[in-house]
């Protein structure tokens, strides 16, 4: 970076960026705080508010619509889910780092296969699972099913953290009298923490976010969550509450995004040790 | 606990014996991997098999029995339908089209979030709130922004007098985005390129940071401006990085169906069908799990096909 031209192109050039992510967010929380009178009148400036900005549409969101509900269950099905993949996830990711010997190194691939039977192909033959298992209609589906979507992508994403970390400390750990399992449990495990906070995040935004399984197993609207909910109750036919949808979506999005941009360079660095081994 | 034991003694216990096996990597190995792996293999090889199963039977939501054998009569079936070739083509369409904005636009990106600069967290923050909107609601916040009557974009173009009685673009003041198929298709593209760059930037710069820094200082040093860095050094370096790249969002992207289950409902008529969707509307709305199974099951070889070529190729180009 020298002169002053290219830092201007630099910083232009960043702002591009960020306004192609943002815009949209952005026009919707304008519209949330909107008078219906002034949002559907033809060619008014979409970008101002020309009659005074009002509150209800929030108000009406979080009391007239099953929109907390959606939430609570989101909340529920997202902590569960989080709960399995970590439980499941962390040990899986350790013994293909350090114990499974050379079959083990290839682990990335595999994993990745899992990937190429994505939800748009099971979603029918769960559904039956599902149906035998008595779970339609019921949060519980989603827990039970989410997980083979965050398993996979956590193991893989942890197998990169577990391969950074040197094997000389699990070693020391075993010379100082440490059983195996102490050596990952008391040492290796902590150094790891980042990593397993980057895999909550990705799997509870996951899980919020899958909707394909979210409306094929739940159609009944106080076991919906918010991806299959909101869409299916917040519009009536042909009937879209816009600033209410608008005020459901911003209210998910801002506090994830924060999540999201603050763990970004654990994300960057996950996808950097899974990388370097690959193949 | 039982780890108490000390390894070195002779086992006589059932508890020290299993103590003892535990210290050995391969037991130990075994036992922390198997649950994760049963999980899956029972929620996603269980059901694949199933859903083999069921494209070749005429299992429905009122008789989900899979008793009679049909044969290839579901896939014959589906192939006959004219939604199936548009839908076909209107996946692979989207996805390839998708990929392509999102190899030039993450390649971008990462350029310039590879370097420091001040407000760097607020940008990373900004950055990455498509990613961490649900898919569904992102697919809502596009649907007001493009519509039919409403959209702050042909507000935008009317002003500019692109849109209207005297612009460009027709008399009428609006464009109509989801109501004519090939912009249709091209508003889809673009929400999901929207939606999956940050995801895309995130891999593509983990393998950018990877490059050693000192490659790209020499080759300065030897008078390289920008553009011959890039192109020489910086993107066959990344060569293996972006095929992952390529590969995860292709497969975020096909397999995804509430955009267009939002956006279009797969219209006007079956314009904007894809795969998933049809198989959806197919096997769970009209309750014919055989043909939804079928139908489903058409991207697999695709995928496979996809994913061992890319593979491959990261594969080798790694190595070198």
């Amino acid at each position: 970076m020298r002169g002053y031209p290219r830092k201007l192109i630099f910083y232009a050039a960043i702002v591009l960026l960020v306004l192609f992510t943002t815009l949209p967010v952005l026009y919707a929380v304008i519209t949330i705080f909107k008078q219906e009178s002034e949002l559907y009148r033809f060619g008014a400036n979409p970008f101002i508010y020309e009659t005074a900005p009002t509150l209800d549409h929030l108000v009406y969101l979080f009391t007239s619509t099953p929109f907390p509900t959606f939430a609570m269950n989101s909340l529920v099905i997202g902590l569960c889910v989080v709960a399995i993949t970590v439980i499941l996830a962390v040990p899986a990711a350790y013994s293909l780092a350090r114990l499974t010997g050379h079959w083990g190194e290839h682990s990335g691939m595999a994993i990745f296969l899992v990937y190429l039977i994505p939800p748009t192909l099971l979603f029918i033959p769960l559904f039956r699972i599902v149906v035998t298992l008595g779970l339609a209609n019921s949060i519980w589906s989603l827990v039970l099913v989410l997980p083979t979507i965050t398993i996979p992508f956590c193991t893989w994403l942890l197998l990169g953290f577990f391969r950074s970390i040197p094997r000389q400390l699990d070693e020391a750990a075993l010379l100082d009298g440490c059983t195996r399992f102490q050596a990952f449990w008391k040492v290796v495990l902590p150094q790891a923490l980042p990593g397993i906070g980057a895999c909550i995040v990705f799997a509870f935004s996951l899980s919020l976010s899958n909707y394909i399984y979210a409306v094929t197993f739940i159609s009944e609207s106080a076991s919906r969550n918010i991806s299959a909910g909101v869409p299916t109750e917040l519009i009536r036919g042909d009937v879209y509450f816009w600033p209410s949808l608008m005020a459901a979506t911003t209210a998910v999005a801002i506090p994830l995004g924060i999540a999201y941009g603050l763990l970004f360079d654990y994300l960057v660095r996950g996808f950097q040790s899974a990388g370097a081994k690959e193949g | 606990m039982k780890e108490g034991t000390v390894a070195h003694d002779r086992p006589t216990g059932l508890m020290a014996r299993m103590a003892l096996a535990l210290e050995r990597p391969r037991v130990l190995g075994t036992l922390m991997l198997a649950p994760a792996v049963l999980y899956v293999v029972a929620f996603v090889a269980v059901p694949f098999f199933i859903a083999i199963a069921l494209s070749v039977s005429d299992a429905t939501v009122g008789n989900p029995q899979i008793d009679t054998f049909v044969g290839l009569d579901n896939f014959i079936s589906v192939i006959s339908q004219d939604a199936f070739g548009i839908a076909l083509r209107n996946s692979l369409l989207i996805t390839t089209l998708t990929v392509l904005i999102l190899l030039v636009l993450a390649t971008t990106a990462v350029e310039l979030l590879a370097r420091e600069f001040r407000g760097k967290r607020l940008v990373q923050v900004l950055f990455m709130i498509p990613w961490a909107m649900p898919v569904a609601l992102s697919a809502i916040t596009w649907l007001w922004l493009l519509d039919s009557q409403y959209s702050p974009i042909d507000w935008v173009l009317v002003q500019l007098g692109l849109l209207g009685p005297d612009g460009p673009f027709g008399p009428s003041r609006n464009m109509f985005y989801l109501g004519r198929e090939w912009l249709a298709i091209g508003s889809v593209v673009f929400v999901d390129v929207w939606r999956t760059l940050p995801l895309a930037t995130i891999i593509v710069l983990a393998g950018r940071l990877s490059i050693p820094r000192e490659r790209i200082e020499q080759a300065q040093l030897d008078g390289a401006g920008f553009f011959r860095v890039l192109f020489r050094i910086i993107i066959p370096a990344l060569a293996p990085v972006l095929t992952v790249a390529i590969l995860f969002t292709a497969l975020l992207v096909i397999g995804e169906m509430s955009t267009i289950a939002l956006l279009t409902r797969g219209g006007p008529g079956h314009a904007t069908q894809i795969l998933p969707y049809w198989a959806y509307l197919k096997g769970i709305n009209s309750g014919d799990l055989a043909q939804g199974a079928a139908i489903a099951l058409f991207l697999f070889p695709v995928l496979l096909a996809a994913a061992i070529v890319a593979l491959r190729f990261a594969y080798r180009a790694g190595r070198d």
